[in-house]
């Protein structure tokens, strides 16, 4: 898409040999200097990057906690409403490009559940919160695929709406975070362009297509307007966010630049956005749009959505279904443990580079070489693939 | 192809004296022009066959990758959601370049796509193996272990074919193959010698999917032995016999170090080369099609 990497990350301020006070070395440690507190202070007001061997306050972890572990089942989930169309996507290329898509979102996922585990909370407890209901994920993905042209509307809109929130968080103040989304958004916009490719088709196919592309964005725009989060005026957490340099933006800044970007592109498309009293204001420069409509939002947030159950149970079946086979790859580990790539977190990825996976909590997002080392990230496949469809897409 | 077929030129076994030049239309096969005749087949019937025998991988590839698809947002873990849907694009690119190559050879014009969307069950020419339905973890790992022990010894010789496109697959896809097999080994190790109820899974995935390897290593279901021989002399096929003890000796010793028995048995289904299937097939096929037929000759 045009202008979907418009903001490039800022590169990281050089921080090595500077003193780390050492009274709070652990992550979570509950004492308090003064200097930690102010170094911590210091690093945000300096826009630099707290790794996480910094002292941060318990409230930021939180903060960072929920975020991020939403940020990684939204991910995960988002894998089955477009993992719905796999078996049946119409050519061969199609297929190859949902796959690869599918698979990064699952790279995705597993890569912000490493970040989250540098703030000392593990992967399968963050799960747990996740089927208990007490942890979120977007609710974009409560909505069924019910046609093919739903893969295209998904890409197309909600890659793009991921997208706009995720550039800003390149420079989310805690650095593993950071340094993932900059990893994410380059594959994410692979997944806008494709998705508009796929909805272009369509729309400029037979009547039957064409028809099928209009119905898929009229479902789909609203909803997608809504993933930017209630309005400013209700929004709980952002004034301490951005005071932390996590949120670099309000909720309605963000769904603005969106719809700013996608109401050009719908005309290129040659589809109807479903909003009547959608404009260009020529004053503002700014498209405006009508009211949204709250109550579904919150319906939806509130776990009465078309799938809201569906997904849950899925994602419930699937690590129930699974606890046999880790259960057997950590009792192989035990009893292999010179073997190496004994253990689950150290299965190598087929048909990739032969860069082996690093196990969750062994990656180096929390060290910020990891920036300048991608290959030694979790989706070495994932990469790959997502690049070689992109190009082949092209 | 084995060292001997490498190292002599194609089709100069001396057996057979070439009754007329070599027809021209057997030049898309890859063989050079000089290269001599087939005796006393009639012209198209290489072609036919080889054709045929593209397909037959061409299918093998396409099915077991969509198999392999319908663990997506189902992996017993989220490596293995990486690494699952990575083996099913592997073989969908394979997949791609075989039947697309399937589709120059003889018969009408035919895309990939054609291939895969718009022929019915009977025309497949895959094995049964790769239809087989996944069943738990276990099976869908003794599946592909039995798999890509086969595929890869088939890769690795046909990488040296002289049809330069089913070289050009078979070069990446050996390498895609040994990756794959690795990958089961390491799981059928892992399950077999985890623990008890792995073990008894882990067995119980390997007697179910076991006979169907049989089917790799039958003579292809050509008029006779004579087409395959020609196919074999012009490296545009392995003798599926040729790649049993390599295969039979990298199960056993995955099967061996897991910890498990190598099942018995003189069942040995088969059929698949012959287009005929299991039932489930034709529910996989409809599933596969049903999009594409709606509209099949619109664009996508
Ligand atoms: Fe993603
Ligand atoms: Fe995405």
């Amino acid at each position: 898409m045009p202008g979907a990497m418009t903001e490039a990350p800022t590169s990281r301020s050089g921080r090595d040999g500077r003193s780390v006070p050492t009274e709070v070395e652990l992550p979570g440690a509950p004492t308090t200097s003064d200097a930690a507190r102010e170094h911590f202070d210091a690093l945000v007001a300096s826009d630099e990057r707290i790794e996480p061997r910094d002292w941060m306050p318990d409230e930021y972890r939180k903060t960072l906690v929920r975020q991020i572990a939403q940020h990684a089942h939204s991910e995960i989930i988002g894998m089955q409403p477009e993992g719905n169309w796999l078996t049946r996507a119409p050519s061969l290329r199609r297929k190859a490009i949902l796959l690869a898509k599918v698979q990064d979102e699952a790279g995705h996922g597993l890569y912000l559940y490493s970040a989250a585990e540098t703030l000392g909370v593990a992967r399968d407890e963050l799960e747990a919160l996740l089927l208990s209901g007490r942890q979120k994920y977007s609710s974009i993905f409560n909505y069924p695929t019910l046609t093919w042209a739903d893969v295209g509307a998904i890409g197309w809109l909600v890659d793009g709406a991921a997208i706009v929130n995720q550039i800003p968080l390149c420079r989310c103040s805690y650095g593993p975070y950071a340094r993932a989304m900059v990893r994410i958004c380059k594959e994410e916009s692979f997944h806008q362009r494709q998705g508009f490719e796929l909805l272009y088709t369509l729309a400029h196919g037979t009547d039957a297509q064409r028809a099928m592309a209009q119905d898929a964005v009229d479902r789909w725009w609203w909803p997608s307007l809504m993933m930017f989060g209630p309005p400013d005026a209700e929004s709980s957490h952002s004034a301490q966010s951005m005071a932390w340099g996590i949120k670099r933006f309000s909720n309605d800044e963000l769904r603005q630049r969106f719809v700013d970007q996608a109401a050009p592109q719908a005309a290129v498309l040659g589809l109807r956005l479903p909003d009547p009293e959608l404009r260009f204001d020529e004053e503002s420069g700014h498209w405006r749009y009508g009211e949204i409509d709250w109550s579904e939002f919150r319906a939806v947030l509130a776990g009465n959505g078309p799938c809201n159950r569906r997904r849950l149970e899925r994602r419930r079946a699937a690590l129930a279904e699974g606890a046999w086979v880790r259960e057997a790859a950590t009792a192989y580990a035990r009893k292999h443990p010179l073997v190496s790539g004994a253990g689950l977190g150290t299965a190598r990825q087929p048909g990739a580079d032969a860069t082996p996976v690093v196990a969750a909590g062994t990656a180096p997002l929390g060290s910020p070489e990891a920036e300048a080392t991608p290959a030694g990230l979790a989706t070495p496949g994932a990469t790959a693939t997502a690049g070689a469809t992109a190009t082949a897409a092209a | 192809m084995t060292a001997d077929a490498a190292s002599g030129h194609p089709g100069m076994d001396g057996a057979r004296a070439p009754a007329t030049a070599a027809p021209g239309s057997e030049a898309p096969l890859g063989a050079p022009v000089t290269s001599p005749g087939l005796g006393d087949e009639p012209a198209g019937a290489l072609r036919d066959a080889a054709r045929a025998y593209v397909l037959g991988l061409g299918d093998d590839a396409l099915i077991l990758s969509h198999r392999l698809t319908e663990w997506v947002t189902r992996a017993p873990a989220l490596e293995e959601e990486l690494a699952l849907a990575n083996v099913a694009l592997d073989l969908l690119g394979q997949a791609r370049g075989l039947l697309e190559r399937a589709g120059q050879l003889g018969g009408p014009a035919s895309t990939a796509d054609d291939l895969a969307y718009l022929r019915d069950a009977r025309g497949f020419r895959n094995c049964l193996l790769v239809e087989l339905e996944n069943g738990d973890f276990a099976r869908t790992m003794a599946r592909q272990l039995l798999f890509s022990a086969w595929q890869l010894p088939l890769y690795e010789r046909l990488r040296h074919s002289n049809d330069s496109a089913l070289a050009g697959v078979a070069a990446a896809g050996a390498r895609e193959a040994a990756y794959h097999l690795d990958h089961a080994a390491l799981w059928v190790r892992r399950l077999g010698d985890g623990t008890d109820e792995s073990h008894r899974r882990m067995q119980e995935g390997l007697d179910a999917v076991w006979p169907y390897a049989a089917e790799l290593f039958l003579p292809e279901p050509f008029e006779g032995g004579l087409v395959l021989g020609a196919l074999v002399q012009r490296e545009l096929a392995v003798d599926p016999a040729a790649l049993e003890p390599v295969w039979s000796a990298t199960v056993h010793q995955v099967v061996t170090e897991a910890t498990l028995e190598v099942p018995t048995g003189d069942w040995r289904p088969a059929g698949g080369r012959q287009g005929l299937h299991t039932e489930a097939f034709g529910f996989l096929l409809a599933e596969l099609q049903s999009l594409r037929r709606t509209e099949p000759e619109a664009s996508w």
